[in-house]
C-alpha cells in the first residue's frame, strides 16, 4: 500500500520497520518530525535528550546493549554530538546504530550552512543520501543490515527538501529484531589508546569491505542516454537534475556516498562526453572524481552553496532562467518572522532593550527575532547554549579594561538545558558579573512545541519529571535569583535594576507559557486566567502616538482614516504588555 | 506532463491543511504526486509555500521550477505577488483578497500598496479576484476559507472527478464536514 510520506515520516517508519527499539534526538529543523514520529510506535522507546551529544550517548549505549537504535538531529547539532559520534564511529557496534544528520543547504531555519557528508569521511562511516521519501524508508532498512554486517555507525545524510517534502512510499511491515546478546568485550567496548589503536587499524579494513560494498549497492545506479552529457548526482540533485538534463543525457546516482564506488564512477565517465557533478553544498563527490583524474565539472559552474534547485541549475548552466511573468516586484513587500501577539518574550525585549551601556548576548530559539525592529535588543547570536558563555567572555573584557558596559545573556529553558548550563558553570566558577536571562516559556517553542526537562512530559506524552530550574541554578551557585512574570514591564525593568550593578552573576528567570503552546493542566493552575481576555482601544481616548506599537506586536494596527490604533481582535490575546505602554491609558480590556 | 501549483499564503491561513488534502486527493486519484513546504517560521508571521506537483508518469523534482506553475493560488495579496516568479506566461492566479500586513508594514519601515491586486490582473490575464474570506463567513467561519479557495482551484485545473467529498469527510473534524463540504462548493461555483 502507498501512502504520502514526508522524509521525516519516511525515516521514523523505516526504523520501525527495521526493528529499531531506542531512539534518542534533540529537535533541530528540519529533523524534529522524526523522533515526534517515531514516537508514534510503541514497540520503540523513544526520548527527547537535552542535547544532541547525549542523544547520540543514548543510542550508543543502546547498541552496545544489543538493540537497533537511532538518534536524529540537525546538521548543526551533529557538531554537538561529534565527540561521542567520531570514537563510536571506530567501535564495531554490538545492535545496529544510525545517526541521521538534517543538512539545511539554503538556510531556512538554521545559523550555518555545512555540509556533514564530511564528517562520514572524517569518521570513515557508511553513509546514505536519500533522494526522496521511497529512498528515506529503504535506505534505513538497509543502513541496520549494514551497520551491523561491517559493524559501523551509519550516517543517514538528510537535506531540507527531502526531510519536508512528501512523496509516494511503498510502506512495509516491521521485523523484529530480538536484543543481541551482550557479552563483556573491553577491547572492543573501552576505547583507551591501546584499543583504539586496534581499532584505527580494524577501520582500514572495513572501509576496504565497505568499498566493495558500494560498487554493487543497490542504491548506487547508472541509467544510460545518448552517451553525451553524463550526470552524477546524490539526494535530490538527482532529481533536480533530471528536471533540467531530460531524458537523453546519462546519469550515475549515488546514494551510498562513503566510501564512493570507484570502479562504477569510472565506469560511467568512460561512456559519456562530458561529466557534471551535482551535489547540494561541498564538492564532496566531485573532489573525489577529480582525484580518479576525471574531468569534469562541478562547482565551476553551480553554485557552491544553497539548494541545487531546478532554477538554480538553470541558471547556472544557460546564464538564465525559464521566462516569467512580469510584475512590479518593487511592490512585495518584507514578511519576516516576529514574536507572535501574546508572545512572553515581548515585554523583556521590550524593556531590555531601552537599556543603556549594555551588550546583550542571545542563543537559538525564538526569542532570536529580538535583534530585529522594533527592538534591536540582541547584539550576538552563535550556537544553542552560547549567549551565557560568550556573554562571560566578553564582560570579562570589559571589567578588565574599565569598561562601563553590563552584559545581559538571554536564552530558553530548552536551550538553557542543552548546554547553557554548562555555560552558567563556567560564570560562577570564574567570578563573572553578567545577568543571564532564562525565557522559559514551558516548552521549546522555535520548533514547533517539544517537551523538555523542564516541561513535565516525554515525547510520548507519559508524565516525567520535572526538573526544576530555579533549584539548579541556585544549586551551581547563582545567589540571585529572580522568577518574573515577562508580561508585567515593571516586574521586568525592577528585576534587571536590582541586578544591574551586582559584583556577582545573577539569573532571571521570565516564567510566562508561549502562546501557542497546548497547556498542560499544571500550566493551566500556575497561570490562571491564561490568555483568556482580549482587549480593545478606546477610540476616544487613544492620540495615534503609535507607542503602543512599539512593542512589535502584529495586533496592533495604525488605521491611517482615522489615526488610531487598533487591536486586531482574532490575534489578541490580552497579554497587557500594550496596556502598560500607552500613556493615555487608551487600551482596555473588552467588556464580556 | 508534470502540472505545477502553488500554493502561497501567511502562517494560520490554512494554506498547509488545503495543500494536504489536494495532494490526498491527487494521490487516491493515481497520480504520482510529489509536495514540498517550507515552513520553518510560519507560525511567527512569516510567509508560507506549499508546491505540489503531479503526473500520470513519475515526477521528479518536489520544487516547482521559475516560470512553470500553471497555477498560483494565494490566500492573501502580498503572497501572490511574491510568487508570481513561479507562474508560467499564460498561467492562472487564484487570489483572495485578504491583507495582512508584515511587521515592516506595522513599523512603519514599508508600505503595503493598495493596488496589489490591480498589479496581479495587469500581469496575468487569468486572474480570479476572490474574497474567499468574506464567503466563508457568509456561511459561518472564516477558517473555511482555505476550502474554499480549494474548491475554486480544484474546478480550475479540471480535477472535478476526483471524491473531494469523501476526502473532505476524512480530513476535517466531524462538526465542520458541512461547513467544508458547503465551502468546497461555494469556490468551484465562484471560478465557473
Amino acid at each position: 500500500m502507498k501512502r504520502l510520506l514526508t522524509g521525516d515520516e519516511a525515516i521514523a517508519r523505516g526504523a520501525w520497520e527495521a526493528g529499531v527499539t531506542h531512539a534518542s534526538a534533540y529537535p533541530g529543523t528540519p529533523s524534529t518530525e522524526i523522533l515526534e514520529n517515531i514516537a508514534k510506535y510503541e514497540e520503540i522507546y523513544a526520548e527527547w535528550a537535552p542535547n544532541e551529544k547525549v542523544a547520540m550517548e543514548s543510542a550508543a549505549g543502546a547498541s552496545m546493549a544489543g538493540a537497533r537504535s537511532i538518534a536524529s538531529m540537525k546538521h548543526v547539532g551533529v557538531n554537538v554530538a561529534a565527540d561521542p559520534m567520531m570514537t563510536f564511529a571506530t567501535m564495531r557496534v554490538n545492535g545496529g546504530a544510525v545517526l541521521v544528520t538534517a543538512d539545511e543547504p539554503g538556510m531556512f531555519s538554521s545559523q550555518n550552512e555545512q555540509d556533514n557528508r564530511n564528517f562520514a569521511k572524517m569518521g570513515k562511516m557508511p553513509m546514505f543520501e536519500p533522494a526522496d521519501s521511497q529512498e528515506c524508508l529503504d535506505m534505513m532498512k538497509e543502513a541496520y543490515e549494514v551497520s551491523e554486517e561491517y559493524g559501523a555507525l551509519v550516517l543517514m545524510r538528510m537535506v531540507t527538501r527531502v526531510c519536508h517534502s512528501k512523496s509516494l512510499v511503498e510502506v512495509g511491515e516491521r521485523k523484529e529484531v530480538p536484543v543481541k546478546p551482550w557479552e563483556k568485550d573491553l577491547a572492543r567496548f573501552v576505547c583507551v589508546p591501546a584499543n583504539a589503536r586496534v581499532n584505527r587499524v580494524n577501520m582500514e579494513e572495513r572501509t576496504k569491505k565497505l568499498a566493495e560494498y558500494s560498487e554493487n549497492c543497490k542504491f548506487n545506479f547508472a541509467e544510460y542516454g545518448d552517451g553525451k552529457v553524463g550526470v552524477i548526482a546524490s539526494g535530490p540533485s538527482y532529481y533536480y537534475a533530471k528536471e533540467v538534463f531530460g531524458e537523453d543525457a546519462s546519469y550515475l546516482k549515488l546514494g551510498f556516498t562513503n566510501p564512493l564506488p570507484k570502479n562504477l564512477i569510472q565506469e560511467f565517465a568512460s561512456k559519456c562526453e562530458t561529466i557534471y557533478i551535482i551535489e547540494e553544498d561541498d564538492p564532496y563527490i566531485e573532489e573525489f572524481v577529480r582525484v580518479l583524474g576525471i574531468e569534469c565539472h562541478g562547482k565551476d559552474v553551480f553554485p557552491s552553496y544553497g539548494e541545487m534547485t531546478p532554477n538554480v541549475l538553470r541558471k547556472a548552466l544557460y546564464g538564465e532562467e525559464l521566462p516569467q511573468v512580469e510584475y512590479a516586484k518593487e511592490k512585495v513587500i518584507k514578511r519576516p518572522p516576529t514574536f507572535c501577539a501574546g508572545c512572553p518574550h515581548r515585554g523583556l525585549f521590550y524593556r531590555l532593550g531601552k537599556r543603556k551601556d549594555v551588550m546583550i548576548t542571545g542563543d537559538i530559539g525564538c526569542y532570536t527575532l529580538a535583534f530585529a525592529q522594533p527592538y534591536a535588543a540582541l547584539d550576538a547570536a552563535i550556537c544553542m547554549g552560547a549567549s551565557i558563555s560568550m556573554g562571560h567572555g566578553a564582560q570579562k573584557v570589559y571589567n578588565k579594561a574599565g569598561i562601563k558596559r553590563k552584559v545581559v545573556t538571554v536564552l530558553g529553558d530548552s536551550t538553557f538545558f542543552h548546554t547553557g548550563v554548562n555555560s552558567l558553570m563556567n560564570t560562577v566558577y570564574n567570578n563573572s558579573n553578567t545577568i543571564n536571562v532564562i525565557l522559559d516559556n514551558r516548552i521549546t517553542g522555535m520548533t514547533g512545541h517539544q517537551q523538555n526537562p523542564g516541561t513535565g512530559y516525554t515525547v510520548k506524552g507519559e508524565e516525567a519529571n520535572m526538573i526544576d530550574m530555579e533549584t539548579l541554578v541556585r544549586a551551581i551557585g547563582i545567589k540571585h535569583v529572580k522568577v518574573i512574570d515577562p508580561n508585567n514591564l515593571k516586574e521586568v525593568d525592577e528585576a534587571f535594576d536590582a541586578f544591574w550593578d551586582l559584583d556577582e552573576p545573577s539569573v532571571i528567570i521570565t516564567r510566562y507559557p508561549c502562546v501557542l503552546k497546548k497547556f498542560s493542566p499544571a500550566d493551566l493552575e500556575q497561570f490562571p486566567g491564561l490568555f483568556q481576555t482580549k482587549n480593545v482601544v478606546d477610540a476616544e481616548k487613544c492620540i495615534g502616538c503609535k507607542l503602543c506599537q512599539k512593542t512589535g506586536c502584529p495586533a496592533l494596527i495604525f488605521d491611517k482614516a482615522t489615526k488610531k490604533v487598533v487591536i486586531n481582535r482574532a490575534d489578541c490575546v490580552g497579554c497587557d504588555v500594550c496596556t502598560q505602554v500607552c500613556p493615555k491609558n487608551a487600551i482596555v480590556k473588552e467588556e464580556k | 506532463m508534470t502540472k505545477n501549483i502553488l500554493l502561497s499564503g501567511v502562517g494560520g491561513q490554512g494554506t498547509i491543511t488545503a495543500a494536504k488534502m489536494l495532494t490526498i486527493g491527487l494521490m487516491e486519484a493515481g497520480y504520482d504526486v510529489k509536495m514540498s513546504e517550507i515552513h520553518g517560521m510560519s507560525q511567527r508571521g512569516g510567509d508560507v509555500v506549499s508546491q505540489v506537483r503531479y503526473s500520470k508518469e513519475k515526477v521528479y523534482s518536489p520544487v516547482i521550477d521559475k516560470g512553470t506553475a500553471d497555477i498560483v493560488v494565494s490566500f492573501e495579496e502580498m503572497e501572490a505577488l511574491r510568487c508570481l516568479d513561479y507562474l508560467q506566461p499564460g498561467g492562472t492566479v487564484v487570489v483572495n483578497t485578504e491583507r495582512i500586513p508584515s511587521m515592516t508594514v506595522l513599523t512603519g519601515a514599508e508600505e503595503y500598496a493598495e493596488d496589489v491586486i490591480e498589479e496581479i490582473q495587469k500581469a496575468v490575464e487569468k486572474t480570479h479576484v476572490m474574497d474567499a474570506s468574506g464567503m466563508a463567513k457568509e456561511l459561518g467561519n472564516v477558517k473555511a476559507a482555505n476550502v474554499i479557495l480549494l474548491g475554486a482551484l480544484v474546478k480550475l485545473m479540471g480535477l472535478d472527478d476526483i471524491d473531494w467529498e469523501g476526502i473532505i469527510r476524512k480530513n476535517v473534524k466531524e462538526k465542520f464536514v458541512d461547513l467544508n463540504l458547503k465551502a468546497f462548493q461555494v469556490g468551484a461555483d465562484a471560478v465557473k
